[in-house]
């Protein structure tokens, strides 16, 4: 079937909004243009909110005879010539639905992604894996165009479809001359400027081999202080290779927080598990991550310090795209309540404050509702200034003792599975840190899963598997009815 | 303002003789009603034909000046009570819907026109929204056809086919007196292509001159014992004149060879001919023209069948295989039965082959082809190249998309708040509705129970009746455009009646939007054709209802949750109403784009807000995702070097509706939303002011980068 040299098949598949009806209408222009036969048939409707949906184009000629050809409605696995995907799992769809194959179809598709709702809610990370499908698209396609076509969007100020649209062009896919594809753009007299731009942009990426979105790279810290110096030399003397470089990032992250002194009773915390660790030292790696990351607990002076810091406003300024003679304000949704206030005050007050009923009442009254704290005003940043200033009685807050002491307790659990041989138990003890992130109501839910496994461990040891499996089940349910559920069965 | 404005594409129309036309389907079908003389037209919206009323909307002036009377009817009933003018008149009409549902709503009056018959063609269009991309029960219009005996039309898949069959059904059902129905599949109604055009023809008489001259014939109505006469009218006089006419100009095809050595042969409904043909082609039995090795006989009327045709094209064959989707099987009951009445010995194969459920695509054609020859002609016809499945593995990392509200609808507060509440009452019975707000039974927010049609959330509900002490109230869900459909009276006056006690919240955005923004009564667009403004509050408060609460701006989130509290838990008795009023978000992007734009270019003053996450204070629950499911609200990898799992991340598509914001208010999440406003062209004062503050605050942030640098690593 694939002999017919008077019919070329094209699947498009895009989700809403994405402009996959406009590709069909300008690829079937081209083909009118040039004295094809053209029909596209889309399904509207509920795709356009957010689902994906498939645009199906076939050109054809008469034949010799002037017969006119009877066209499909919908691509045929097995007998597609083009396949264009304008998202990464859009293209998986492809290769799931048989529109692409090895012998025959030349697969244009983009490599970033738009995550599923599936994807976006898990309470952890719930993306699919998409080098399996950039794997699947080389071996399922004659020809596989892979790029980044929101990148290629945003440097060209244009839209998707236009990119897609230069792609295809770009191809040589199509037995038509780049000229008639810019005709159609030209003809439809819609954006012809930037449809221009991302036009020659997808042409462009068309000729390069497969690329994916450019992921942020982590360079290693380079100390700039003494102390930093000090500490970093003090990584590299006592700690194993492997955890090194986490453990930097946790020095200067703890450095930020709070003090060298603290990153420095990081790095005491850390050398006493690398003792009993071993080869390959991924406990102390993964520790390395999760200690720092707990020692460096969200609190209101946290909160209070990085939103008021001058590279946040240029940040926001970069990402909400406001030019220079624009005047940009910024509005923060807080939740500060009595409990997180209280926490920051010196430990002896704090218990005091807690525990009065008078105090708490007259003081929740502040704190009970959201405050909408609009940071470039004068009076709102001096106000979190001086509570992010409160950094200095951090360590006689109230807060402070708790997470420490919830700090020793986990390592201390931890040391004993590594004394007792098993270092797989220690190592997902360690990573039941990750349960606690967040704050007010999130914060709650993860300590509670996290005192809840811990209490059971306690009682009763656990083994590595079953750990990791509390704490998937912790990271699975919004309701904690999973993770009760195991461990009223486990206990 | 309909979605989609078709003001360019509906010059098409206009269209002369010979002129080659091109565009999509419902735009074909239109321009063949006109050429067809039609007098007056009237449909509900709904994929796969809400672009048909929304092409006849547009078209207005041009239909007013042809003489053609055009009404965006209140429903579907209302549609089909509509073809009463051609009862009694010789008036051409068309009425169009979605179908199987609008047949369903249509029905009542699509019993009585198909029983007194009609004297002007009457055509009914129905977008069977069946198979990929439905969003609605399986069902086949078929069942209707039969049971009222009006003739259903399924031309072959291509523009001038159909044109051609919209022109013949006029000449079909006043040839049998008796309305046809041309059945369009979904891809057929959005698939371009090209056709030749006839002029437009004006109607032989105007619905205005029918009226100035009324005509009274009593036993077309459906009374004893005209009722009687009816039936008997149907079976003796019109299903023969039907079949006579379908028969007579050959509204059905045959391709291919008259009979083959093995005895074998192929009937299809028209609009699976292309697929079967893609089938054929691939088995190597024909070519991309439609030539094929095998007979094939191809129904552009599915309903009545011509038994002479039947029983001609069997004759002398082994065994003929019925491509018929959709079940129940009702052409491949028929043809058994007429294959007795003519004493043949042929095998009709059809759903023992096929697969009984699914859309007929050419691939599954192709299989259940490759099964028949099998059994039938194992010498003809390539064997199927097997499709090597994609690897599970790599088929498990593609996730689903589920529909979901757009960027800024109005309706998601209104389930985030329902869910607070749910967190504080526990889950309550909800009875959700046709529209948009369907997708609250979808993640992220899994609220809904039943839903029982379009209008009927409230009717869904009625049953639920807590007594004093026990149970808990339910809660249905109503869109404005199913309000206005029906659920004024099967849902809010009933539950009144009746005494219920369920809360019923009624999503008024504006327009009919899950059809493509259509005006409805209560829309507050103004609208020079139609009658808009009529508040759905003084409906409700109409037919009796006393707890009616509005809610004029849905983003409020804890106003949204305490109201739909206190209607879940105030003593007061009796149905309560909350009506949440805030226009679509689509629409309103659509409007207020090109001001905003114009506004930018003359200078002015404009103000825009969007909404961000700070990554470094996201510790990435996603709780937020979780309250919303904005699709702009979604998750980027995390910039920390430490942290693993992905940060929210708000995108550059917000439209700045503060869903997000005020969900991690309401809900205590995380202080990481932010609200960035941004002035273009700002006053002098505020320049002045931005100036100001910015100054002193670069001086306090200087001062505290030192003293970090100080302690930095």
């Amino acid at each position: 079937m694939s002999e017919n040299r008077n019919r070329i098949t094209i699947a498009i598949l895009a989700l809403g909004g994405q402009g996959g009806g406009v590709l069909a209408d300008w690829i079937q222009e081209v083909g009118r243009q040039e004295g094809w036969l053209a029909q596209g048939t889309s399904i509207a409707g509920v795709a356009q909110r957010t689902g994906s949906t498939v645009y199906y184009v076939e050109l054809a000629r008469p034949d010799a005879s002037g017969r006119l050809p009877v066209m499909a409605q919908m691509p045929m696995p097995g007998d597609v010539d083009i396949v264009l995907a304008s998202e990464l799992m859009e293209t998986g769809r492809a290769l799931l639905r048989g529109f692409s194959t090895a012998e025959r179809t030349t697969l244009i598709g983009s490599t970033h992604r738009i995550y599923a709702i599936g994807e976006k809610m898990a309470m952890g990370d719930g993306r699919g894996n998409g080098d399996k499908i950039i794997a699947a698209a080389h071996e399922r396609s004659r020809r596989f165009i892979g790029f980044d076509m929101e990148a290629a969007t945003d440097r060209s100020g244009s839209v998707i479809s236009s990119i897609m649209f230069g792609a295809l062009a770009g191809s040589g896919a199509l037995p038509f001359p780049t000229e008639t594809f810019r005709s159609v753009i030209e003809k439809s007299g819609i954006a012809v400027t930037s449809n221009f731009r991302g036009f020659a942009e997808g042409f462009d990426a068309a000729q390069k081999p497969v690329a994916k979105p450019v992921e942020i790279a982590h360079a290693v810290p380079v100390a700039t202080t003494e102390k930093g110096r000090e500490l970093e030399a003090r990584v590299r003397a006592e700690l194993p290779a492997a955890a090194q470089e986490n453990a930097l990032h946790g020095v200067a992250r703890l450095m930020d927080y709070q003090s060298g002194d603290y990153a420095a009773l990081y790095i005491d915390r850390l050398v006493s598990l690398a003792r009993m660790d071993a080869q390959p030292f991924d406990l102390t790696a993964e520790a390395a991550r999760h200690v720092a990351l707990w020692m460096s607990y969200e609190d209101t002076v946290r909160v209070a310090d990085l939103k008021t810091r001058a590279a946040r406003v240029e940040r926001v300024r970069d990402e909400v795209k406001a030019q220079d003679d624009q005047v940009l304000s910024v509005t923060e949704f807080m939740h500060p309540r009595m409990q997180e206030i209280c926490e920051m005050l010196p430990a002896g007050l704090a218990r005091k404050l807690l525990r009065s009923g008078v105090a708490k009442a007259f003081f929740a009254r502040f704190f009970n509702t959201g405050r909408h704290v609009e940071t470039t005003s004068l009076r709102w940043f001096l106000m979190l200034r001086m509570v992010a200033r409160m950094q200095a009685l951090r360590p006689r807050s109230l807060r402070y003792l708790e997470e420490q002491e919830r700090i020793e307790g986990w390592l201390s659990l931890v040391h004993e599975a590594v004394g007792n041989g098993d270092r797989a138990l220690a190592l997902e003890l360690v990573r039941c840190q990750r349960l606690i992130k967040g704050y007010g109501d999130t914060f709650e839910r993860g300590l509670r899963n996290y005192s809840a496994i811990i209490a059971l461990h306690t009682s009763r040891r656990q083994t590595a598997a079953e750990v990791r499996n509390l704490r998937d089940l912790a990271l699975s349910d919004e309701t904690c009815n999973a993770l009760d559920k195991a461990i009223a069965a486990a206990g | 303002m309909a979605e989609r404005s078709f003001a360019h594409e509906v010059k098409k129309l206009t269209a002369g003789e010979g002129e080659v036309f091109t565009g999509e389907g419902i735009l074909a079908v239109t321009k063949a009603l006109l050429q067809s003389g039609v007098a007056y037209v009237g449909g509900y919206q709904g994929s796969p034909i809400s672009h048909l009323m929304d092409v006849f909307a547009d078209a207005s002036e041009m239909l007013e000046e042809l003489g053609v009377h055009f009404e965006a009817s209140a429903s579907e009933a209302t549609a089909a009570a509509m073809l009463a003018a051609s009862v009694n008149y010789p008036l051409r009409g068309a009425v169009a819907w979605k179908s199987v549902v609008g047949t369903n709503v249509a029905s009542d009056a699509l019993s009585n026109v198909a029983s007194g018959g009609v004297t002007g063609g009457a055509l009914i269009i129905v977008g069977e929204d069946y198979g990929e991309g439905s969003s609605i029960m399986q069902e086949r219009t078929h069942a209707f056809a039969m049971k009222s005996q009006m003739w259903l039309v399924d031309p072959r898949p291509n523009l001038p086919s159909i044109v051609e069959a919209v022109e013949q059904s006029f000449r079909l059902s006043e040839a049998s007196n008796t309305p046809v129905m041309l059945q369009l599949r979904i891809r057929s109604c959005h698939m371009s292509g090209s056709f030749v055009a006839k002029d437009n023809v004006r109607p032989a008489l105007t619905v205005g001159e029918a009226a100035a001259a009324p005509q009274r014939e009593t036993d077309r109505i459906v009374l004893p014992p005209a009722n009687f006469k009816h039936e008997i009218e149907k079976i003796e006089k019109r299903w023969p004149a039907g079949v006579a006419y379908v028969r007579d100009h050959k509204l059905n095809e045959w391709f291919g060879p008259k009979q083959v050595e093995s005895g074998i042969g192929v009937i299809v409904q028209g609009g699976m001919y292309n697929n079967l043909n893609r089938a054929l082609e691939a088995a190597g039995l024909a070519d991309a023209y439609g030539a094929c090795d095998l007979p094939v006989y191809c129904l552009n009327v599915t309903y009545p069948l011509v038994p002479e045709e039947v029983s001609e094209f069997c004759k002398d064959k082994k065994a003929v295989l019925i491509v018929e989707e959709g079940q129940p099987e009702f052409i491949e009951h028929e043809l058994n039965t007429l294959i007795q009445r003519a004493g043949l010995a042929t095998r009709i194969v059809g759903k023992d082959i096929l697969p009984r459920t699914g859309d007929y695509t050419a691939q599954v054609l192709r299989e259940g082809l490759a099964k028949f020859l099998g059994q039938f002609a194992p010498h003809l016809g390539r064997e199927v190249v097997p499709i090597v499945p994609l690897e599970k593995d790599v088929a498990g990392e593609i996730p689903a998309r589920p529909a979901g509200l757009c960027t800024g609808c109005p309706e998601r507060p209104v389930f985030t708040a329902m869910k607070l509440v749910e967190r504080e009452l526990g889950p309550t019975h909800v009875s959700a509705d046709i529209g948009c707000h369907l997708f609250s039974i979808l993640p992220p927010f899994n609220l809904g129970n039943t839903t029982m049609g379009y209008g009927l959330g409230a009717a869904g509900a009625s049953a639920f009746k807590p007594k004093a002490e026990e149970g808990k109230r339910a809660i249905a869900v109503m869109g404005d455009g199913g309000f206005w459909h029906n659920g004024l009276t099967s849902g809010i006056g009933n539950a009144v009646f009746n005494k219920d006690d369920t809360l019923t919240v009624i999503i008024d955005n504006g327009y009919s939007a899950a059809t493509g923004g259509q005006d409805i009564l209560s829309s507050r667009a103004d609208n020079k054709r139609r009658v808009t403004r009529n508040p759905i509050s003084k409906a409700v408060q109409g037919v009796g209802g006393k707890w009616v609460r509005e809610i004029s701006r849905t983003y409020n989130i804890p106003l949204m949750r305490d109201t739909i509290r206190e209607a879940m838990t105030t003593r007061e008795k009796g149905p309560k109403v909350i009506v949440a009023q805030s226009e679509c978000m689509l629409n309103r992007q659509r409007r207020e784009k090109k001001q905003k734009a114009a506004m930018l270019k003359a200078g002015k003053r404009v103000v825009r807000e969007r909404f961000g996450v700070d990554a470094d204070t996201c510790t990435g629950d996603h709780s937020c995702v979780r309250l919303s499911g904005c699709p702009s609200l979604t998750i980027k990898s995390n910039p920390d070097p430490l942290r693993q799992d992905p940060v929210a991340h708000v995108e550059n598509s917000c439209v700045g509706c503060g869903v997000c914001g005020e969900v991690s208010h309401a809900a205590v999440l995380c202080p990481s939303f932010f609200r960035a406003t941004i002035v273009a062209n700002p006053t002098r004062l505020e320049r002045f002011k931005a100036k100001l503050s910015k100054a002193v605050i670069a001086r306090f942030q200087a001062a505290g980068e030192q003293r970090r640098l100080a302690r930095a690593f």
